[in-house]
Order: structure tokens, then sequence, then C-alpha cells
């Protein structure tokens, strides 16, 4: 444990509302090494966003505290740069600008002028993004902007880079792109990433290891699965690799089964909600018939419908 | 593509320019209504001073004031020119005589009153802007500041022209002495409730505008650390500018109809003092001229809101957004 790069130590949230304190978060404790790829996946209000931005340092744990390389952090810095889930790219600011504002604050004094303008084109070459330096962003499409605001991140040089559900806002065509892309940085760049997700896929497929998290209040790990599989990952060639499905049905089953979508029980009018349910009930029939590769290429246009909704 | 797209930019061109004749005609045709309406009406209520003026009158006495104008500047030429050759006769029989210009004194034409009613709202809106710009942004930024000065600005918001001028005046008259003054007091005056009237409406605007900046810009600043002045100047201005520049437009409208009651009430120079002098005198012609400064008054408005517009145009980053 003293080995660990980034460790959430024993992080407790409670928010205060009108009612009383609210326990968000309770007792979460994990550790990340450096390089790794993690990816935290629960249902929508279970805390996930809670645990990023307390890693971000934009919320202050009621208990508990984050170390990064055996520092205690405090407050928000960009050696632990966020990507978030709308872009969040100045709308005034050009492609080129608004990376340009996170680099020229980050290296004031480390970089000439020089070099600070190849270490921007640098990083928006590592996105495809160099195309489109002087376009604004009301001028480019949702990935285009999710992709200058990796660049942004990754110009910052962080320690951890941390995304909030980054392509969650995208089409599931435009979301698969970004992923391959996505793989493709990081086998250069071995970056430290805690990932936000509720698309099953997507975290099988980019995670060395899930965290997955229990249903709020008082949210906590419910477990952690290290994938073991050999990169680079190919979306097609892991369809049918018994290992790949094996992974993306321990995750459905702890989200369908042990921690069933609190929000379908209360709604069951909302259309994404229900569509949910239906998936969760193909992933049962899946694991009782344990993996048989017929049923798991019927399951995947399946789990898709349900996140295109 | 072309070729293709050739068609279909002849036809666009077409509805469009069928479109703008329609903006055109449609106001052309109410405005011309108007006028009719004006002059039936007009020409059926008898004042002492006559029957109101119709829009025919009203223009008939524009030109009047246009030729009195000129009459007058002619005359001011000639008042200068009379001085000039009679101190190069002085001097022509004695070098070391001292010679000075005197200034002319008539009384200042229609135009005349329009350029110091344009001058004095500038600068009243201009001191506004530079009081109430880094305000609204202060208490923007901090909700304790906010808290502490709303009931102030709730207090003083609707506060009239007509009540601020007699302090207003009483106060400037104290402090403001000066053997050889730059401004004149009238014009400090008139200022300076330009300034107290039409500040609250950009300084609201401005709160609200910087207190609503996307969060997660917000964030994106915590992440980058960025220093207060970076903050404000790359994040907080450029997305409060929209709601700033609606109440940079409120104020500069509320500011021209707060200087000609000022100028009226005072009798400071300006439009307002030249309907009231208008409306002293009586003639048979003052209806007609007030009404040619009534209109002016408006259309200055009109041009002040346009103005702004545009500035908004040129410094605001959405050039898609839609300005009304």
């Amino acid at each position: 444990m003293n080995s660990a790069y980034l460790h959430i130590d024993h992080v407790t949230m409670n928010f205060p509302t009108p009612t009383g304190e609210f326990c968000a978060l309770d007792d979460v404790n994990f550790v990340i090494n450096k390089g790794e790829y993690i990816s935290i996946i629960g249902h929508s209000g279970c805390g996930k966003s809670t645990v990023l931005n307390i890693i971000a340092g934009l919320l202050e744990a009621s208990q508990g505290g984050i170390v990064l390389e055996s520092k205690q952090i405090d407050g928000p810095g960009p050696e632990r740069a966020v990507v978030f889930q709308n872009h969040s790219l100045m709308p005034w600011l050009s492609v080129y600008e608004n990376v340009a504002i996170a680099v020229r604050r980050v290296f004031k004094g480390k970089k000439t002028r020089k070099e600070m303008h190849e270490w921007i084109l640098h990083n928006l070459n590592l996105v495809h993004m160099d195309h489109a330096l002087d376009k604004l962003p009301s001028e480019i499409s949702g990935g285009m902007k999710q992709r200058v605001g990796i660049a942004r991140a990754l110009a910052m040089e962080p320690k951890v880079l941390l995304m909030d559900e980054p392509f969650g806002a995208l089409d599931a065509l435009t979301r698969s792109h970004m992923q391959e892309s996505l793989m493709d940085i990081q086998e250069k760049l071995n970056n430290t990433i805690v990932m936000i997700t509720h698309d099953v896929d997507e975290a099988v497929l980019l995670s060395d290891k899930i965290i997955m998290m229990s249903n709020g209040p008082a949210a906590d790990i419910g477990q952690v699965l290290e994938i073991d599989l050999p990169r680079p990952r190919n979306r097609v060639r892991l369809a049918n690799n018994p290992t790949y499905n094996h992974y993306r049905q321990e995750v459905l089953s702890f989200l369908y089964e042990r921690q069933s979508n609190p929000l379908s029980k209360k709604s069951e009018t909302d259309e994404g909600m229900s569509e949910k349910n239906d998936v969760s009930d193909e992933a049962g029939v899946v694991e009782s018939d344990t993996l048989a590769t017929d049923n798991v290429t019927q399951l995947s246009p399946i789990d898709n419908s349900g996140k295109a909704a | 593509m072309a070729l293709l797209s050739l068609p279909f930019t002849q036809q666009g061109t077409k509805i469009n320019f069928q479109d703008g004749f329609k903006q055109l005609m449609i106001p052309i045709t109410a405005m011309v209504l108007f006028l009719f309406a004006w002059e039936l009406s007009a020409s059926q209520i008898k004042t002492s001073l006559g029957l109101v003026p119709g829009p025919i009158e009203v223009s008939k006495q524009f030109g009047n004031l246009v030729t009195e104008h000129y009459e007058e500047r002619s005359k001011a030429d000639a008042f200068y020119e009379r001085q000039v050759k009679r101190n190069a006769k002085k001097l022509a029989k004695n070098p070391n005589a001292k010679v000075k210009i005197r200034n002319y004194t008539g009384k200042p034409t229609f135009f005349d009153q329009i350029l110091t009613s344009l001058v004095t709202v500038f600068f009243g809106f201009l001191v506004a802007t530079i009081i109430a710009v880094p305000i609204g942004i202060i208490s923007g930024l901090s909700q304790n500041f906010y808290t502490a000065i709303n009931p102030i600005i709730q207090i003083f918001k609707p506060i009239s022209p007509l009540a601020w001028l007699p302090i207003v005046t009483i106060i400037v008259s104290a402090v403001y002495v000066s053997n050889d003054p730059t401004f004149s007091k009238s014009f400090i005056i008139s200022a300076l409730t330009v300034t107290l009237c039409c500040m609250w409406p950009t300084m609201i605007n401005t709160a609200v505008g910087v207190a609503s900046v996307d969060k997660d810009l917000i964030n994106v600043s915590k992440v980058l650390q960025l220093s207060s002045f970076t903050k404000v100047w790359k994040i907080v201005l450029p997305s409060a500018i929209p709601m700033i520049f609606t109440g940079l437009r409120l104020s500069i409208g509320i500011g021209w109809m707060v200087l000609i009651a000022a100028e009226m009430l005072a009798q400071n120079p300006g439009l307002g003092k030249f309907v009231w002098d208008e409306f002293q005198n009586g003639s048979s012609n003052s209806l007609g001229r007030i009404m040619v400064a009534v209109l002016a008054i408006g259309i200055i408005g009109f041009v002040l809101d346009y103005l702004m517009l545009t500035l908004q145009r040129y410094i605001s980053w959405d050039k898609n957004a839609v300005l009304r």
C-alpha cells in the first residue's frame, strides 16, 4: 500500500441538506498504481462523480483524503487534469487558444514561447485536431470538442488524468472512435487515468481495473475487477473473446442483479430506464447459459440500444 | 458542386429580395399611415398657440431651424472676421498693441443644443459604466458583497432624476469650485444626474451575468489555478458580455431620458432647455419647434441604442447570437 501512486484514503462525503446530513460516500478506499487505467462504474446518483471531484480537489471530503505520490492533495491543481463530460471549452476561444490557456498557465517560465507553441500543436496533433486550430468550439462537432478537451487536459502533463463520463454526451459511433483514439494515446503516454463511466463496454475495453460502486446513499465500492486482457485491444476481435465477455458479464451482473438501478424502481414510465431493465433481463439469461458465444453476439445489439437511449 | 448549387442560390436570393422588400414595405406603410392619422387629428385640436401642427408644419419648422442655424453661424463668422480685421488695423498702427479675440456669445441653435446633450449623455454614461461594471463584477463574484450592496442598489434605483437634481446641484456648486473650469458647472450637474440614474441597470445586469457563468468553466479555472485577474479577464468577462451589454443598452436609454428632464428643470444647456425655452416663448411656431425637438430626441435615442448594439456585435465573441 505504501507503493501506491494515488490513494483514495477512506473517503466519506456528507452533504448538508435542509433535512440533515446526506451521506453520499461511506468510507471509499482504493489505490491506483502509476500508469494504471481505472474505470469507476455505477448507476447514476451513486456518487461516482463525487469521487472524481474529490480526487480533483473540487470537493473536499468530509473524512479521509487523497494522497498522490505520498503527499496529501489540497484543492484543485493542474497535476490532476479533468476532462469534463460536456467538454467545458471556452466558447469564445479558438481550439488553439483553449489549449494554450492551459499550457501558458502550467509551463509559464518552464518553456519558451516557441516550445509552448510546439507543445500545443503536439497535443492537438495527438487527438487529430490540428486541422481546426482557428475554429471556435461552436463550429466543430461534439466529438471534436471532446477531443480538444482531452488535448487540453493532456497538455497539462498531469500526474493523474481524471475523466468524468468523457464520452457520455456523444453518439455511439463517435464514442467508439474516441475510445480507440484514447487507447492509442494511452499506449504512447501511459498516463495514470481515472475514468467515470456508465458504459460497460467502455469500461472493459479501456481499463486495467474496474471499480464498481454500490448504490447511494452511503455508496461504497462493491467490487473491484482486474481486467487482464492484452493490449492493444481491438473491439471487433474481442467481441468473441470469452475472457472479455466474462468480464463484461461480471460487470453487468453486478450492476443489474446485485445493484439494480434505483431509478427504474421509482419511475417505470421513463423510457431510457425501462430499456435498461430489458438489458438487465437479457444479462440474466446470458449468465444462466454460461457464456455461450451465440448468446453473447445476441446480447451486444440489445445492449447498444440501451446505450443509445 | 458549384454548378449544382447555382440554381439554389439564385432562388435563394430571389426569396431574400422578396423578403427584404416585404421587410421594408411593412414599416414604411405603417409610417405613412401614422403620419396621415397625425395630420388629420392634429388639425382638429385648437390650442392657445393655434392649431396643433401636423407633420407638414413640423417639417417646415425643421427647415426654419436649419436656416436659423446657418444664419447664426454666418453671424458668428462675420463677428470673428471683424475682430481679426480690427486687430490687424490696431497692429498696423502700433505693433506693441495688445490684441485679443473675444468669443461669440450668440444664442445656441437647435443643433448646438443637440451636440451639448450628446456630449453630456456620453460623459454621464461613461462615468456610470466605469463605476457600475467593476461593482457589478465584484458583486457577481462575491455573494457577501452582493448581499451587502443589494439593498443600496434597490433603494437608489427607483429614484427619479428630478429628485436627484437639487442635491446634485447643491453639492456640485459647493465642491466644484475652480477659477478656470474645464467643464461648466451645468455640464457637471447634468452629467452626474445622468450617471446617478443610469448606472443601476448596468450594475445589476453585470452582477447577474457574472454570477451565472457556467460552473464547469469555473471548475476549469480552478483546475488550472488561474489567477483572479486571468479568471475574470479570460472566463468571467467574456461569458458575462451579453448581459453587460443588455445593461448598458438599458442604461444609455435611461440616461438619455433623464438628461432631457434634467436639462429642462435645471435650465442647463441642451435639448431639454430648447424645449423649455420654446414652451416659455409661446409663439405660433413654438409647438411645431417643440415637436421637431421631440422627434429629434426619439431618433437620437434610437441611434444611441443602435450604436450600443453595433458595439456589442463588434465586441461579443458570439457572432451568431440574435441581437434585438
